[in-house]
């Protein structure tokens, strides 16, 4: 892994992306990194494309700037994929993970020629299945982990039930479910590689 | 042992509320304020402190009630961002002029219109001239401790004066990064008990706050407010040294990076100085070229002999502005740090930028080419316009 790892988030407002990009950070820092995870706001509303970001690392950021070459694009909603050039600047050596049924054929025509891995999750199956609602987040959030290597997936699950607990302590019976969307995800983008 | 933490800068600030438990605490509860008085809101209603928190229905109403409660004799302290700020106008001037040791946590972000919600530092720029204290931070880390040293520095008798801490709107208000904090009994004893000197609810000294004063009284209360604001200057350094003891971290008026032997600088406010330092390590390690950084914590009072002297060396600087004043010559940063260098008899050139205004983003690649402009300027004595901008676009350009 390199030294600090840039993620960034594209999804609508109302999905879940920053919640995801924030408990992405949160995960990271239990295990010691040192992290960031910020938003960037256009207009307020649901539904408009939103983006988010992170920075992981060994060692302290002092970069204020939202993230233009990133390692890893995570792709909320597909629909955002007819306007925004979600590769752009996208390091060949990283990846991007889509939430698609699509096939892959399918989705290459919009992604701009990139060479990198491509990796579909899909985050409302997994998440019905799991929750009996679309929430598409915490599988996007599982399967990021999974491709992008930052934490080995018991320490990320460990962590992550304890952020439900405390995140979820007034409904935990929501908490079993969320943790089986995360393994569900986790372990298909491991097994759904390009 | 400091407390390892992630947190944005809006929880820094208000978790800093929680530990320091002010008297009262009034604030406007929706934008434009802050996440801040919402997240100090449920520590009351948890019962994790006793603050008197005042709804009230305006900004402008928050800065009054505010000053209401200092001068009562209440440790007293609001938030606000943005139009907020601008709706509190009149009432900073109330504080400040009445000697109120008031703490305001103000975000900073861009004042109407267009209308924007993003970093820009044209709020607090605009409130430069009313008085008050002002501190910025680059990272959530120095909002937090800023926030904290603000009260011994606001109501030590020498100063008697407001204190605005500021930090950049979105990218660290609602950025969450690593920070340390520092133990609940070690900031209770570090901002101490408040006792004021003068109170209106002090039954034994009748007084009168913020009565008219005729033109032969006026001039004298601004010589005395100005006396306090250079008072200031060693106070701030105090409390520094006192949180250096307590935490490790180092504050100063600003903070030099790469300053020792550089040749070309960059002055600059806020969370951008974290990019600039990321590209002085970028180019020193690459080119070897020596290149430096400034940056501003204490705006007001403005440390105009000290920053001469830590340009004294440089063959070209460039001052950052992230707010317009629609001045000839520079922005406010550009201004005051042009008359210092001139007081000084400075030889740098010196070049103003605007950038980031309405939450522009700025990188490492822009301050590299700033840095590149520094050497062209240093060898040719040649700046063409007294101000320039980064990543503005020109009328002609496709580009959005």
């Amino acid at each position: 892994m390199k030294d600090t790892v840039e993620i960034r988030w594209h999804g609508r407002g109302g999905q879940g992306a920053k919640t995801a990009a924030l408990l992405l950070a949160d995960v990271a820092f239990k295990t010691g990194k040192y992290v960031q995870g910020f938003p960037e706001y256009g207009p307020e509303r649901m539904g408009a494309p939103i983006t988010a970001y992170n920075r992981i690392s060994s060692s302290p950021i002092t970069v204020h700037s939202n993230i233009y070459e990133p390692d890893y694009v995570v792709v909320v909603d597909e629909s955002l994929l007819d306007s925004i050039d979600v590769t752009k600047g996208l390091n060949p050596a990283g990846a991007v993970i889509i939430n698609s049924t699509r096939s892959k054929e399918e989705i290459e025509e919009h992604l701009h020629g990139y060479q990198g891995a491509v990796y579909m999750v899909d985050a409302k199956e997994i998440s019905i299945k799991a929750l009996g609602k679309n929430y598409p987040n915490s599988p996007m959030l599982a399967a990021t982990v999974a491709v992008s290597d930052v934490m080995e997936r018991e320490e990320f699950l460990t962590e992550m039930r304890a952020s439900f607990q405390h995140k979820f302590a007034k409904k935990p019976e929501v908490i079993d479910g969320n943790m089986m969307a995360l393994e569900m995800a986790f372990d298909a983008a491991q097994a759904r590689g390009r | 042992m400091a407390i390892r933490e992630r947190l944005s800068g809006n929880e820094a600030v208000a978790y800093a509320i929680k530990q320091v438990n002010p008297d009262v605490m009034p604030a406007f509860p929706i934008t434009p304020s802050t996440e801040i008085p919402q997240y100090v809101a449920n520590y009351i209603a948890n019962g994790e402190i006793d603050t008197e928190f005042i709804h009230v229905e305006s900004e402008h109403s928050a800065m009054s009630a505010t000053v209401g409660a200092s001068a009562a004799g209440a440790r007293a302290v609001t938030a606000t961002s943005s139009c907020g700020m601008a709706l509190m106008w009149e009432e900073l001037y109330v504080a400040a002029s009445n000697r109120l040791p008031i703490v305001l946590a103000l975000v900073n972000r861009a004042l109407s219109g267009p209308i924007n919600i993003n970093a820009d530092h044209s709020d607090s720029m605009g409130a430069r001239d009313s008085g008050w204290i002002q501190i910025y931070a680059e990272s959530n880390q120095e909002v937090y401790d800023n926030y904290i040293q603000a009260f011994p520095i606001a109501e030590d008798k020498r100063v008697h004066l407001p204190v605005m801490v500021c930090q950049d709107g979105f990218i660290t208000s609602h950025g969450v990064e690593n920070i340390l904090l520092v133990e609940d009994d070690k900031v209770k004893d570090f901002v101490g008990e408040y006792e004021p000197e003068h109170y209106l609810l002090n039954a034994g000294e009748r007084m009168a706050i913020g009565p008219y004063a005729v033109s032969n009284y006026y001039m004298e209360t601004k010589r005395a407010q100005r006396q306090a604001m250079i008072d200031a200057r060693a106070v701030i350094l105090e409390v520094a040294d006192r949180f250096e003891k307590m935490t490790g971290r180092r504050y100063s008026f600003f903070e030099e990076y790469r300053m020792e032997d550089a040749e070309y600088a960059v002055v600059i406010i806020g969370s951008a100085a974290g990019t600039c330092k990321a590209a002085i390590d970028e180019i020193r390690e690459t080119t070897g070229k020596k290149v430096g950084l400034v940056k501003i914590r204490v705006f007001r009072p403005f440390p105009e002999e000290e920053i001469a002297a830590a340009l004294s060396g440089v063959k070209a600087v460039a001052v950052m502005d992230r707010s317009e004043m629609f001045a000839a010559t520079s922005g406010p940063l550009g201004a005051e740090v042009r008359a210092a260098m001139y007081q000084a008899h400075g030889t740098a050139d010196v070049v103003n930028y605007f950038y980031g205004l309405g939450g522009r983003d700025i990188t490492v690649s822009d301050f590299k080419a700033v840095y590149d402009r520094l050497e062209t300027i240093a060898r040719t004595h040649v700046v063409t316009d007294m101000y320039e901008y980064i990543g503005l676009r020109s009328a002609q350009s496709e580009e959005v």
